[in-house]
């Protein structure tokens, strides 16, 4: 069958057979080999995809029942190539992956938390990756990762969801919020005191 | 850990679909596939043709009537948790949403489809049959429907015929003010297969005193059990009176046994989460009152 599917922004087409899943349609028709085949029957959430913006496990579709919607993977986060998001940057500077197997799927449910929750609690973020194994960290740093992740996206200066200004009682304003100056900042190294 | 082939079709009405099923043994109806594509993947399940009926709008939306709230079939349980309806209306299926699968899982599984595939340790279902909704069909000679009750009859096993399909599950809303929910359930990881769940939902008066309570079990048995709480109405819902209704109602509760518990664990398991899930509706219900009374 001809499939009709948007991935990252772009319309692509491919012969599928039925039985086809979006994993295998994505790795093997569209080359987009950052999606991750675990254990192919959604339980270890390495495939994790954005349809529509919300996290799924891309096993458990099959790419004839994917066309219309909104497809991305972890190739389309990064803003520029040879960039990262500030996610996958969190992902580094904490030491959130070690042999990186499960890391797109934990981006990608990371960064459907946060567009969602400016300010997510531990709890919060425990739940959106819950769907994900990892068998290197112990997830201490996932979590870690994304906390840190949330912290720069908050001081950054990017446009908030509307929905959580009252947890974040800055968003409605215009005026520079506290710590944005730490934002530029925030990759100098920090200079100890001695 | 690849599907077997099949032919795939996407009717473009209801009544198409159940003619399409009706006429072929071999077919099956997939809306999320949270379940049936791994049951495929694992080859556990080899239809011929996989119908899809999750873009029929005849199955999609959710609607509040006198009374009751009809959840379509192919309504997302991501969708139905975060509906405003239905954490109004059915507080016990926003509350019991949550514990369904994972996010991922949540968010292209649909209400219909956990009914319709009847897992005994499903948290749907067990709302389903606590609150004694009524479950919505589509059938070659029109709609038809019948309680939740009659629906599951076994471990993955429903009443359904063949060439019939799961329209919708229609929940009923209760009149009072002060309604409080409960959910507990026990699994090995987060969000896995319940050993045991339980849901209550209370209705209390202005004097703190109970005029409904619904209580139901899953996991224990091989389908979800609403227990009989009819002697607690009118009272305080005091621990000691909860607890003997509850030992009461649960004695001769068929359980199951499996590598993951025994019969004996689920039994006492489930008189513990029936014990904190009615104490969990009655403190929600009682809070309620003081929100009113500002």
């Amino acid at each position: 069958m001809k499939v009709e599917l948007r991935i990252n922004g772009a319309a692509r087409c491919a012969e599928v057979e039925p039985r086809q899943t979006l994993l295998d349609a994505l790795r093997e028709n569209f080359l987009l080999t950052g999606t991750h085949a675990g254990c192919e029957h959604g339980v270890c959430g390495a495939c994790t995809v954005l349809v529509d913006g919300e996290p799924v496990r891309s096993c458990l579709m099959f790419a004839v029942q994917a066309d219309g919607y909104e497809i991305t993977t972890i190739e389309g986060l990064a803003p520029a190539p040879g960039e990262l998001s500030v996610i996958q940057d969190a992902f580094c500077e904490t030491h959130g992956l070690q042999c990186g197997y499960c890391t797109p799927g934990m981006i990608l449910a990371a960064h459907a938390l946060l567009r969602h929750t400016v300010t997510p609690s531990r709890e919060e973020i425990v739940e959106a990756i819950s769907g994900n194994i990892c068998r290197c960290t112990g997830y201490g740093q996932i979590i870690e990762a994304v906390e840190f992740a949330a912290a720069r996206l908050r001081i950054a200066n990017t446009p908030r969801p509307r929905h959580a200004a009252h947890e974040h009682p800055h968003a409605e304003h215009d005026a520079p919020v506290e710590g944005v100056l730490a934002a530029a900042e925030a990759d100098e190294p920090a200079v100890e005191a001695k | 850990m690849k599907p077997a082939p099949f032919d795939y079709v996407r009717p473009g009405s209801l009544a198409e679909a159940c003619e399409l099923l009706a006429g072929d043994e071999d077919a099956r109806l997939i809306a999320g596939g949270q379940t049936l594509v791994p049951m495929l993947a694992m080859r556990l399940a080899r239809p011929a043709k996989l119908i899809d009926i999750m873009r029929l709008p005849e199955l999609a939306g959710i609607r509040a009537q006198e009374g009751v709230v009809i959840v379509g079939a192919t309504t997302r349980q991501a969708q139905a948790e975060r509906d405003a309806v239905i954490r109004g209306s059915v507080p016990l299926l926003a509350r019991a949403l949550p514990w369904v699968g994972h996010p991922p899982t949540r968010n292209r599984g649909t209400i219909g489809g956990s009914i319709a595939n009847a897992d005994p340790s499903a948290e749907i279902p067990l709302v389903a049959v606590t609150l004694g909704a009524e479950i919505m069909l589509a059938t070659t000679s029109g709609p038809a429907s019948m309680p939740a009750d009659d629906f599951f009859i076994g471990p993955m096993l429903t009443s359904i015929g063949q060439g019939d399909c799961v329209r919708a599950v229609r929940f009923p809303v209760w009149p009072q003010r002060r309604i409080g929910t409960g959910f507990f359930e026990i699994s090995a990881r987060r969000s896995d297969f319940a050993f045991v769940a339980a849901a209550a939902q209370v209705a209390l008066d202005d004097d703190d005193r109970c005029v409904e309570v619904a209580l139901g079990v899953g996991g224990v048995g091989d389908r979800p059990l609403r227990l009989d709480m009819s002697a607690l109405v009118g009272t305080g819902l005091a621990p000691a009176a909860v607890a003997e209704a509850i030992a009461a109602a649960s004695a001769d509760m068929d359980a199951m046994t499996d590598l993951h518990a025994s019969a004996a664990y689920r039994r006492r398991v489930a008189t513990t989460l029936c014990i904190r899930a009615v104490e969990q509706a009655r403190a929600d219900a009682a809070a309620r009152a003081m929100e009113g009374a500002r």
